[in-house]
Formats: C-alpha cells, structure tokens, sequence
C-alpha cells in the first residue's frame, strides 16, 4: 500500500528526515517509535503533504500512485488521514461544519453520493457513539478551548467519519486518560480490515497493548534504525533507548 | 495643466454645483471652499487619496448628468425580505419607485428643508467645519429623505434607501442628505445600498444625521456593493441619547474608492456596537473612519471591523474614542483585524483613544495578518480542496461581523452575499 523509499526531507538547511525505508502492506498496523526529535512528527506531514517540508531525495508510492505530486487534499481523498500530534484551534469552523464538506467531498472523489444533511447527522451520531464524543463539543470552535483528551478523540472522530484506507496517528494517545485510551483505541481497531493500514506513532507501550502492531520501528535523527515485531515496544519500554542510540552510532 | 489648477478646478466645479438658500448652507459653502479638497498632507486623508482620483475621474469641462433611467429593479433590489423602499436616482428622489411606510413621516428632503423640525436639526449634528466632503454635502444636496419616527412606534419591516446612478450618458454626481429622527422608545432598522448602471464616473456624496432619542432602538445597515466607476463618500453621523441602543454596520464587499464616516455621539447612558467589514479585492479602495465621542457617564461602545484584502487593494481603518471628562464609568472597546491574502495588498490600521476621565475601562487591538497556513493545511488534510478550504476559513473570520445581527431578514441576506462572495472571488 505505501511504500517508502530513501526519504529526505528537510526544513530550511535543516535536514530531518536522513533515508527513509518503510513499506506498509494492507491489512498491516506499524508501530513508530523513537525519542523526541527524532523525526516521527516530520514523516507524518511529510506523508499528508505539508509543504513546510521539502523532500529532496527517495520516493514514496502509494496504492500505486506516487504519493509526492500529490496535493493535500487529494492525499486525503485518496484515503490518507493525519490525526495531528497539535490538532489545530480554528475559530468560527465547527467539527461539524467543515466535517460536512470533507465527507462529501471524499464521498464524490469515491464515486459515492454525497450525503444529505439527515444521513449526514445520522453518520456522524453513530460515530460520535463510536468515540464516546459530544455533540456540543463537534458544534464548537474547532478545538478552541478543548482539553488535550478532546481534543484528541475529535481526531479520531474525524477518522472515523473519513474511513481512511491509511490512518497516521501522530501521538493520538498522549494526553488521554486510561477510558480515553481505551475509546480511542477501540476506534482505530474497527477502523482495522485486511485493506487497511495504520501508522501509529507513538512513546509508549501502554497505546500498542491495545492496538496490537505487526511491526515495530524506532526512528532516530532521521531514519529507521531498528524494525521488529510487537517485543520491540516491550524492550523498548524496558530498555529505553540507549543501548538503540549506541547501536545506530555504532553502525 | 498643472497639479494645483486641476485641483481649483475640481474644487470649484463642486463648489459651482451648490445654490445656497439658507444660511447653513452658505456658511458650508464657504467652509468647503476655505477646507478645499483634502490633500496628502491632511491627517484625516493621509492614505486617502481622494483628490487624486477625483482629478482623474473627473472631467470638469463636462456636464453633470442628473437625468437619467432607474436601472432595472432586478440589478438593485433586495429581493430576499419584504421592505420599504425609498429610492433616488442620481441624487433625487424617485416617487414611483419607492413604497414608504405609513404612519410615520417620510419626506423627501426638498420638501422637507421648509419644516421646522429639520431645520431645527439639519446640520446640527454631521460636522462641516473639519470635512471637506461634509461641507460640500451640507452646501449642494440635492435630496434626500427626512423620516421622523414618532415615540413608541415600532417600523417592523426595514426601510430600504437605494441610490441609484444612471451613469451611461455622462458623469454623475450624487449629493444626498438625511435626517432621521427615531422619537422616544421607537424601533426602526435602515439600509442604505448604492447601484450604478453605467460605467461614466460617480461622485456621490451620502450624510445623514440620526437621531436616537431615549430608549430607542436603531439597526443601521450600509451594504456597499457597487462594482462601477463609483467614488464614494458617506458619513453616518448618530447621536445617541440615553438608553438608546444603536447596531451599525458598514458591510463592503466592493467598491472602486469608498470612504466611510461612521460617528457616534453617547450624549447619555447608552450603548453602541459598530460593525464594519471589509473584502476587497483587485485596486479597491475603502477607508473606514469611526469616531465613537463617549460624553456622558456610564455608556458603552463596542466596534469590530474586519478586512479581508486580497489583489492590490487597499484598506484604511481609523477608529478614535474620545472619553469627555464627565464620561465616567464608560465602557469602550474597539478592535480591527485584516487579514492580507496577497503581497500588494495594503491595510493601515490606527486606533485612536483620547481620555480625560479617569474611571473608565478601555481597549483597542488591531491586527494585520495571514491567513493561518496551519488551519489551511488541517482542513486539506482531511479533504477539502484549497480554495473552499480557504472560502471556510476567511468566511468564519468574516461572519463573526454579523453574528448579533438583531435582524434575522437583513443577517441572512448578508450572510449569502459574504458566502457568494468570498467562494467566487478570493
Ligand atoms: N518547521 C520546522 N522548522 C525547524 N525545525 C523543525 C521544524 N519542524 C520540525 N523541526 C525539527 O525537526 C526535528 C524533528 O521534529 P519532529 O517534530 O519530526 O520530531 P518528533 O520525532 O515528532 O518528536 P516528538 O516525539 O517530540 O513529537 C526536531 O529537531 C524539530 O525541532
Ligand atoms: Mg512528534
């Protein structure tokens, strides 16, 4: 499904992201961790096509397509869906009223009819169940004055109306409480089917105990030193990352 | 031709088309003449340029054309609410076409210069002494409408004033004057639109003067949408007694060269709330001057005025508050923000706050910025294609302008023509 390649990016003279290697399967959910800094955040937006970040060497390809020349919004039509590390505060646009837009629209790009305002609301209270979320909160502000948890399972709200085919979490889980942690999780899995996959970024193994990963990846200064299954996460929590940093060095 | 001559010539074409029949009026003449025409060097047209674009738009060896067609009504009129309408062409009052309200008086004003009432308040409130333009209005209407609301009268329906130009055959100019009189706890609410057929150069110059006598309620509606060869000047000048509650809004969504005077006087314990937006685009021109003259205790004022510039466009917001010093306890607060979508466009921004009394609270902010390329991003991440991703987002920071709109008709007709607008256009 995606499949990256010797990945630059860089933002100004910085370079961030140092080769890149990553391939996602469907059906697949990949784990990436690492210490702060490290990248993890960059690769995101670099892969739902934020154009702070330069890409100056590699590839990525996704469903066959590559995914560079795309445009954001296309990206996202495409099945690509970014829950944001910092979800964004924007006054005077609801969840409710841009979330309108953007299925409909992703709706017409898949060839579906685009809904009307009572199936509309009638998708949006089966999901809003889904992630244990407000009708009040979704009529707000976009994420003025949310608390970090709200804020957080608004992303994966949208996710769930979106139905993408590649979800990134970027940290969804930091700031959650141990029911928030839960909901949020519950929604990833049943986003979870064999022509799926999902990224999570994450720091902590608590997130992976109920988001079971395939794969585990630590990203350190720009690329993916160390790949492996589900214990990964565990030596990692154990471990920390010093004996990982070393080892990159080293090499 | 010279600089300085073009200019005497202007002025004096202006000043040849007043016929002064009273006393005010010759003393705003010559007030116009001793002010002549503002020039760069005046603070209160320092980024206005109005006398330059007067010299190129006017020709002063051509007539003025004050006959003319009313345009067709499907160009001009607001269709989306039931109104009065009270319509003038080429600065006269339009018989046929208007549909005044009963039981209140509604007089064209060259009938009603006789009255005693008008002449009573007639120039007593719109300055003509600091204001060129003013002066010119006070010294050369040619019409306008006097509407007297009596005490505890209530006009449900919106009074609609439509200036209409017929500019085909030739320049127009559009000298019209208003007193409105809103009388002891009466409701009304007023629009003031302009329309241009044509595409000669207009000059048109709108002051009213209303009065909110106590416990009155006034919406004051300016929707500014002609797209023409249209130079414009408009002064609303209020003046508030107390108790009395005034909603103005200046809404601009076009415009060639536009200069709005918006003053308001709190002569009581009363309160105001001034609205203004602007969105401009291409080589408009639109400067908003507020004056809000807080001169008794324990009112409040509130402004917000947002512009959105995009193209080469060019955007002036000039708010003052004078706090007199018998203005104790009073509330005044203002805030403009702009926002730049192009490297050519220009906003200049500058608050004003004079204060002599020492127990008040105020505040002033003003902001020119970027649409926030974060928010753009977030809202493309989850599909939405960039220009209504764009059209969301300057629509949110531009509907905020309206929201208290106490008028449900009026608010949703503003609210399609800033839709319309701004996913067409910018
Ligand atoms: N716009 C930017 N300008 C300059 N430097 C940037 C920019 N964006 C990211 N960086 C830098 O790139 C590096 C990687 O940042 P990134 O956000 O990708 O890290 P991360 O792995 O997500 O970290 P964390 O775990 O703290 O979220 C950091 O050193 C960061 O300061
Ligand atoms: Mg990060």
């Amino acid at each position: 499904m995606l499949t990256i390649r010797n990945l630059y990016a860089r933002v100004g003279d910085k370079e961030i992201l140092k080769g890149i290697d990553l391939e996602v399967k469907a059906g697949e959910v990949h784990a990436i961790m690492g210490p702060n800094g490290s990248g993890k955040s960059t690769l995101a937006a670099v892969l739902a096509g934020r154009e702070d970040f330069e890409v100056t060497d590699g590839s990525v390809e996704y469903l066959g397509k590559n995914l560079l020349e795309m445009e954001p919004d296309e990206r996202a039509r495409e099945g690509i869906f970014l829950a944001f590390q910092y979800p964004v505060e924007i006054p005077g646009v609801s969840t409710i009223n841009f979330m309108k837009t953007a299925v409909n629209q992703v709706r017409i790009h898949r060839g579906q009819e685009p809904l009307d305002a009572v199936s509309f609301l009638q998708l949006m209270k089966e999901k809003m169940k889904l992630v244990d979320i407000d009708q009040a909160l979704l009529s707000r502000s976009l994420n003025e004055g949310f608390s970090g948890g709200e804020k957080k399972r608004n992303e994966i709200f949208q996710m769930a109306m979106l139905e993408p085919r590649l979800a990134i979490l970027d940290e969804t889980d930091s700031g959650l409480d141990i029911d928030a942690l839960k909901i949020v999780a519950n929604g990833v899995n049943k986003l979870r089917s064999k022509d799926n996959a999902i990224i999570v970024v994450t720091h902590y193994q608590r997130l992976l105990n109920y988001i079971v990963p395939d794969f585990v990846h630590v990203l350190y200064k720009g690329r993916i030193v160390k790949s492996g299954g589900k214990e990964l996460a565990l030596e990692l929590e154990s471990k920390g990352y010093d004996w990982i940093k070393s080892e990159a060095e080293v090499a | 031709m010279t600089h300085a001559s073009v200019h005497n010539e202007i002025l004096d074409t202006l000043a040849a088309s007043a016929m002064p029949v009273n006393s005010l009026q010759q003393q705003a003449l010559q007030e116009f003449i001793r002010l002549g025409l503002p020039g760069p060097k005046n603070e209160e047209y320092k980024h206005t340029p109005i006398s330059r674009v007067l010299e190129k738009s006017i020709n002063p060896s051509l007539p003025f054309q004050s006959e003319g067609k009313v345009p067709d009504e499907k160009l001009w009129k607001l269709n989306s609410i039931p109104a009065y309408q009270v319509v003038f062409l080429n600065g006269k009052f339009v018989a046929k076409q208007s549909q005044l309200p009963q039981g209140i008086d509604i007089i064209p004003m060259h009938t009603a210069r006789d009255l005693q009432v008008v002449s009573d308040h007639l120039g007593k409130y719109a300055d003509f002494k600091s204001d060129s333009f003013t002066a010119w209005n006070t010294a050369a209407w040619t019409d306008g409408i006097f509407i007297n609301i009596p005490e505890d009268y209530t006009v449900d329906t919106p009074i609609i004033l439509y200036y209409l130009h017929d500019a085909t055959a030739g320049q127009v100019k559009s000298i019209t004057r208003n007193l409105i009189i809103a009388g002891k706890n009466s409701k009304v609410t007023i629009v003031e639109k302009w329309f241009t057929q044509g595409s000669d150069a207009v000059i048109s110059n709108t002051v009213s003067e209303i009065l909110l006598r106590e416990k009155t309620s006034v919406n004051h509606v300016v929707v500014q949408t002609d797209d023409s060869n249209h130079i414009q000047y408009l002064h609303n000048q209020f003046w508030q007694e107390a108790e009395s509650l005034l909603n103005s809004y200046v809404i601009t969504l076009s415009g060639m060269f536009i200069r709005n005077n918006t003053r308001v006087a709190l002569d009581g314990a009363c309160e105001s709330h001034l609205y203004g937006l602007y969105l401009l685009k291409d080589n408009a021109f639109t400067d908003n001057h507020t004056v809000v003259d807080h001169r008794k205790p324990n009112a409040f004022s509130n402004e917000l005025y947002k512009g959105v510039l995009d193209g080469k466009s060019n955007g002036v917001f000039n708010g003052k508050i004078y706090v007199r010093q018998g203005a104790q306890k009073t509330n005044a607060f203002q805030s403009n923000r702009n926002l730049l979508l192009s490297d050519q466009a220009v906003a200049h921004t500058k608050p004003q706050l004079e204060i002599w009394a020492d127990d008040v609270k105020c505040s002033h902010g003003c902001t020119v910025g970027q649409l926030d390329e974060d928010a753009l991003f977030y809202l493309r991440a989850r599909g939405i294609d960039k220009e209504t991703a764009k059209a969301m987002l300057l629509y949110a920071f531009a509907a905020e302008v309206i929201e208290t709109l106490p008028h449900d008709g009026i608010k949703n007709f503003l609210d399609t023509l800033i839709r319309d607008r701004l996913h067409n256009s910018f």
